[in-house]
């Protein structure tokens, strides 16, 4: 076990670092948000320069080969900087279920793209009443005349308005909310019969709505096994946990820096509020969540390749709880030591606040996690 | 960074494992695992049997006969120890006096001391805290008056774990009152067996006797004896209460109490069914897990940047300290809960077996009792909270 | 001693609920449930038709054209409100500049004002915060230079909820730079129409316009818009922050959540059932419902111990303060995690609603973010949770300052 950055690890993640640092200052991270797309393909392309989204793809099929640390390194910086580039919906999540079933083919064919920055592909998975349940899947995918038709609604896609591709979860056997029989396709955006409603979501980032009313997808597009596509979607989330832990633990630890300057420097009752014991007791709870939160995403990044696959699944739902956990502790107590403009979108401190908030609810909440390992038996043996 | 453990790690622990097995005794692992407090020939007879085996100093450097162990293994034995049930050593000699004895003691000091207390043979008791003098220990009064070659000690010290188990004592004493309350200090070792030395019992919550309160009147401690130089006194203990900061989590007690808390769930039936299979209490024991895991990633981290010889300015300490008491209180709540109307029942050390409940019941309700203490030792959380703020976040 | 309700308290209750029932609009009650903003108009009718009834001022006495209830009936009357839920009478109005006229105000002002602050003919904001005197109110440094028979007031105040649709403002500033932080302040009346004055909008969290800055440049108050003494400003403000606290701990709202977190589980899957049979969402139901039915019967004993001794505030009020505005929140952290996903999209982006073109109703989700995100403001405002807790600390404990 190893904590420190190996030499290339630090050059990593110093690029990283900068990257955010030069462009995500929170003026231009609000123009970003202002552009038409809603984030800034100029900051894609960098991203794209130096690498970044070709990280966990196979250098056979054009990425970098960089392991699980490296993206948390990656994403943590992300959060730090709030990015509203779809780098969650593209790299990690989408581009994680095309590794995880996707065929040298189709890998050789679009990783380049996406390095690139020139392909931008979004998970579909999501239905009005699947919650977090991934199986839970209505949409349908028929064959017919050698091609696909697919008919259904997905929601909150992630950047899903933005993307060039869809890659959509259909059913093409089963029932509702079996785990067998569902597919995965690669859906081009500007396919006859897809119509989409992208909006702006409460963290600020994007996402939009799908309705596909039998649209055609050629059967080469078809994604890992026919009727398998249930296990790519377990890795497409194993990979958005630890992802998204990462990211949050970037949230967090802005959102404690932020708020030990403000404490610093906001004076009441003539002297600064770093004063009261009562408020530096609260940034110290921050420190210990901040500190719990970051040994576990850097859990994840240890588990999220993992073979065994219970015991991978059972450690990421320990992770995304006390992420959730955590963030909205930290969130809150940055809020409420910032006072009134903690609440106003003037201040960052918000901004954080929100996206972990949101993150919460994505890939499953705390309580649908914990309700899983407790199932799963927990960690500890039962000894008397 | 690369969070795989190491193959050699996982081999000692296979090792420690082996030797536990072979060395310690079924009947002996039963009595600590149940949480009683261990009687003093047990902690003597099991540093004995360490010592022979070399392993009773893990921590301290070589030339004095630590291990050389790194702290990711140290971290392994004692877990392992712990959860085998082993009685623990004696803690105020090998993690308090031990490091300020080699670090700061004379030649002679350590040639009379360290060694027997390596072998078994001495048992320490801490004399620094006083009832006027807790979380704010630099106002200690306890006076150490130089009388040619000997200090004549007068004052009270309270909370001396296993003070009646003490052959020796080492205490904070005022020899200066005249400049800054934390410059007068003095770091005195103490013969228990001293005129004026009256160690008494405090029964804690848990109806039990491990705390004492100890009173010196006119003991004459030779000047031999104190350790380093006159009122520096201060800076020593400091050294040994940041000692070992990475262990301060206890994660091998928590790891105990969360498989004794499943184990007693597994038992309890409520309204027909067991306690395990409700989902609301599974997940709130599975909250703790969670806790725990997190916990002991936070140790690992820590134990590799002690690995490095420094603490690299994370505030793992007190964040391991708040947390990790915290979990603890916590899952002893839970275990209280799991026990329902078995809790009610005061198990004594001896005799528990002929008590109604099961045999997972004994002691559990006053571990949870004692365990209130947790996080009002050792630097309250609230001193820990501060210790964050002002240290690591510059409030 | 008898926790429960008279009988003609309860019947009071019915009366108000049935009142509400037959004559809150329906699409102000539609808004309501979803918890959408509502225009200055839909507020305005609606407390015009409480004034109709004689109760758009349920803290006034008698003399002042109010109802005259008691410390019970008021709280019964906000209870059933907030869990109707309707909008309450507007608080600026009716449960601050009000009380402040009808006990310090002249008679002349009383006559004038009072049934013009009751029929909300004219909108108040309050103007007491400001960038550097938050928790520390009396550190405020608004200036008000007397010339002639007018004020000259500069300065910037913050926090004016509803400011951009205030016809007048009250507000504490400095008349005597010289005294000592409390002694120095004066309570003005200003209208907002002033020439010198601007309204600037503070867009919150969740992305609402409710909250204003104020930027007074020179503006010229005449002197008969002070409220009681010169330099005396300070007794107005502490009477007004302590005075009409029934509602705070807000237990029809922390009701009024709960019951919408509930509805949402039924309709939500979760698993092969819905949320709503989920036994971990049932505990964390009655986890909150069981410490509010602890708050109402603490709000009971300080309501009656307020009709004994009604002219001084009870600092245990700051408990109802604490736990009502921990429960809000808890409450609305359910109904966020209960609304999970569907919560996603941002509030406004789907007006109007067209089914052609939004397939999913994530529509009625996009207003539940914002509750749960401005819902941290409450234990910010109107005393931080840090600042009751200093108050129970001192005032009831009797620990130092």
């Amino acid at each position: 076990m190893d904590f420190d950055l190996a030499d290339e690890q630090s050059l990593f993640k110093d690029a990283i670092d900068k990257l955010v640092q030069k462009e995500y200052g929170f003026e231009q991270r609000r123009r970003y948000a202002a552009e038409p797309e809603g984030w800034s393909r100029r900051v894609w392309s960098q991203l794209a320069e130096q690498g970044f989204l070709a990280l966990p793809f196979d250098e056979a099929h054009g990425g970098l080969g960089y392991g699980p640390v490296e993206l948390m390194l990656v994403n943590e910086a992300l959060g730090r900087g709030l990015l509203l580039e779809p780098y969650l919906s593209t790299v990690v999540i989408a581009g994680g279920a095309l590794r995880a079933g996707a065929s040298d083919e189709q890998l050789a064919l679009w990783v380049p793209q996406i390095a690139a920055g020139e392909l931008l592909v979004s998970l579909a998975y999501l239905e009005k009443q699947s919650r977090y349940n991934l199986a839970d899947v209505a949409t349908r995918a028929e064959l017919r005349d050698g091609e696909y038709r697919l008919s259904g609604t997905k929601i909150a896609v992630l950047h899903g308005d933005s993307a060039d591709r869809l890659l959509v979860a259909a059913r093409t056997a089963g029932a509702r909310t079996d785990e067998e029989g569902i597919s995965l396709f690669m859906v081009d955006a500007d396919s006859a019969g897809l119509r989409r409603r992208g909006y702006r979501t409460q963290d600020g980032l994007r996402a939009a709505d799908l309705i596909l009313s039998d649209v055609a997808v050629p059967a080469a597009n078809l994604v890992g096994r026919i009727g398998g596509g249930h296990a790519l979607l377990q890795r497409a989330s194993d990979y958005a946990i630890a992802a998204l832990a990462s990211e949050a633990v970037g949230c967090m630890q802005a959102a404690l820096e932020m708020s030990v300057d403000y404490l610093k420097q906001r004076q009441q009752f003539g002297a600064p509020i770093s004063r009261f014991q009562a408020l530096q007791h609260h940034a110290a709870d921050m420190l210990v969540e901040v500190e719990q939160a970051r040994s576990m995403a850097m859990l994840a990044a240890l588990v999220v390749d993992d073979v065994d696959e219970a015991e991978r699944r059972k450690t990421l739902s320990a992770v995304k709880v006390q992420i959730g956990k955590s963030g909205r502790i930290v969130g809150q107590l940055a809020v409420q030591l910032h006072g009134g403009i903690g609440v106003t979108e003037e201040y960052a401190v918000g901004h954080y606040f929100k996206r972990l908030t949101m993150i919460e609810s994505q890939f499953g909440d705390g309580e649908h996690h914990l309700t899983k390992i407790a199932a799963a038996g927990g960690f500890v043996s039962v000894t008397p | 960074m690369n969070f795989q453990p190491d193959p050699a790690d996982q081999a000692f622990r296979e090792e420690v494992r082996a030797f536990l097995r072979e060395q310690l005794p079924v009947d002996v692992a039963a009595r600590n695992r149940r949480g009683f407090h261990p009687s003093k020939e047990d902690e003597l007879w099991w540093t004995q049997l360490l010592y022979r085996r070399g392993w009773s100093a893990p921590h301290w450097p070589v030339e004095y006969g630590g291990t050389g162990w790194s702290p990711q293994r140290r971290f392994i034995f004692e877990e392992e120890c712990f959860l085998a049930g082993a009685p623990p050593t004696c803690a105020a000699g090998f993690s308090l006096l031990g490091p300020v004895l080699y670090t700061y003691g004379s030649d002679d000091q350590k040639a009379r001391f360290l060694e027997p207390t390596r072998r078994g043979e001495i048992f320490w008791g801490q004399l620094f805290s006083e009832p006027n003098a807790g979380s704010d220990l630099a106002s200690l009064k306890t006076t150490a008056v130089r009388d040619g070659d000997h200090y004549v000690v007068n004052g009270q010290k309270t909370w001396t774990t296993e003070g009646h188990y003490a052959d020796w004592l080492f205490c904070l004493v005022r020899t200066d009152s005249s400049s800054k309350p934390q410059r007068g200090i003095s770091f005195l070792i103490i013969d228990a067996k001293s005129p004026g030395v009256t160690i008494r019992p405090i029964v804690s919550i848990d109806d039990a006797h491990t705390l004492n309160e100890t009173f010196l009147d006119n003991v004459r401690v030779p000047v031999a004896n104190r350790i380093g130089e006159e009122n520096a006194g201060w800076s020593y203990a400091k050294l040994l209460l940041e000692h070992e900061r990475a262990f301060s989590a206890e994660v091998p007690r928590n790891k105990r109490l969360l498989s004794q808390l499943k184990h007693i769930a597994a038992l309890a039936l409520d309204g027909g069914a067991r306690l395990i299979d409700d989902p609301l209490f599974s997940s709130r024991i599975a909250e703790a897990e969670i806790e725990l895991r997190a916990l002991e990633w936070l140790t690992l981290r820590a134990l590799a940047d002690m690995d490095h010889g420094a603490d690299a300015g994370r505030p793992v300490g007190s964040v391991l300290k708040v947390r990790g008491s915290e979990l603890i209180q916590k899952i002893g709540a839970l275990i209280v809960e799991a026990l329902g109307p078995y809790g009610l029942i005061a198990y004594p050390e001896l005799d528990f077996e002929t008590l109604p409940g099961p045999e997972a019941a004994a002691g559990k309700t006053a571990d949870f009792l004692y365990r209130r203490a947790v996080t009002i030792y050792g630097g309250s959380n609230e001193i820990q909270r501060n210790i964050i703020a002002k240290g690591f976040l510059g409030l | 001693m008898d926790l429960r309700f008279t009988d003609e308290e309860n019947a009071f209750r019915e009366e108000v609920r049935s009142f509400i029932r037959e004559n809150l609009p329906k699409p102000v009650h539609a808004k309501m449930l979803e918890h959408r903003a509502l225009s200055k108009d839909e507020v305005v009718s609606w407390q015009r038709i409480l004034n109709a009834r004689g109760w758009a001022t349920p803290s006034w006495p008698a003399a002042w054209g109010g109802p005259g209830w008691t410390a019970v009936q008021r709280y019964i009357f906000l209870d059933e409100l907030h869990q109707f839920p309707a909008p309450e009478p507007v608080s600026f109005n009716v449960s601050m500049i009000g009380p402040v006229i009808g006990t310090f105000g002249s008679d002349e002002q009383k006559a004038r004002l009072l049934p013009r602050i009751a029929n909300l003919d004219d909108w108040w904001c309050q103007g007491f915060s400001e960038p550097g005197a938050g928790s520390d109110l009396a550190a405020l440094s608004t200036s008000a230079i007397r010339h002639g028979d007018h004020y000259v007031v500069n300065g910037t105040k913050m926090w004016q909820g509803m400011g951009h649709r205030a016809d007048w403002m009250f507000t504490l500033v400095r008349t005597d730079p010289a005294a000592k932080k409390q002694a120095g302040i004066s309570f003005l009346l200003i209208d907002m129409k002033s020439p010198g004055l601007s309204v600037q909008p503070i867009i919150t969290i969740d992305g609402r316009h409710e909250v204003n800055s104020v930027f007074l440049d020179n503006v010229r108050v005449p002197v008969a818009q002070r409220v009681y003494l010169e330099n005396k400003g300070w007794d107005v403000a502490k009477f007004l922050l302590g005075n009409e606290r029934t509602g705070i701990a807000r237990i029809g709202m922390s009701k009024y959540l709960i019951r919408r977190a509930k509805q949402i589980a039924a309709q939500v899957q979760d698993g092969d059932r819905t949320l709503a049979e989920d036994a971990g969402f049932r505990r964390r139901c009655a986890e909150i419902e069981v410490e509010l039915k602890a708050l109402e019967i603490t709000q009971m004993r300080v309501l009656a111990a307020m009709g004994e001794h009604a002219e001084k505030p009870d600092p245990r009020s700051s408990i109802l303060k604490i736990k009502g505005v921990e429960l809000r929140q808890a409450a609305s952290e359910l109904l966020l995690r209960a609304a999970g996903p569907l919560a996603l999209a941002a509030e406004g982006e789907y007006d109007p609603p067209n089914p052609e073109d939004a397939p999913a109703d994530t529509e009625w989700g996009s207003t539940i973010a914002p509750v749960y995100f401005i819902l941290r403001a409450a234990s910010i405002y109107g005393g931080a949770t840090e600042v009751q807790k200093n108050i129970l600390a001192q005032a009831v404990l009797g620990l130092p300052k």
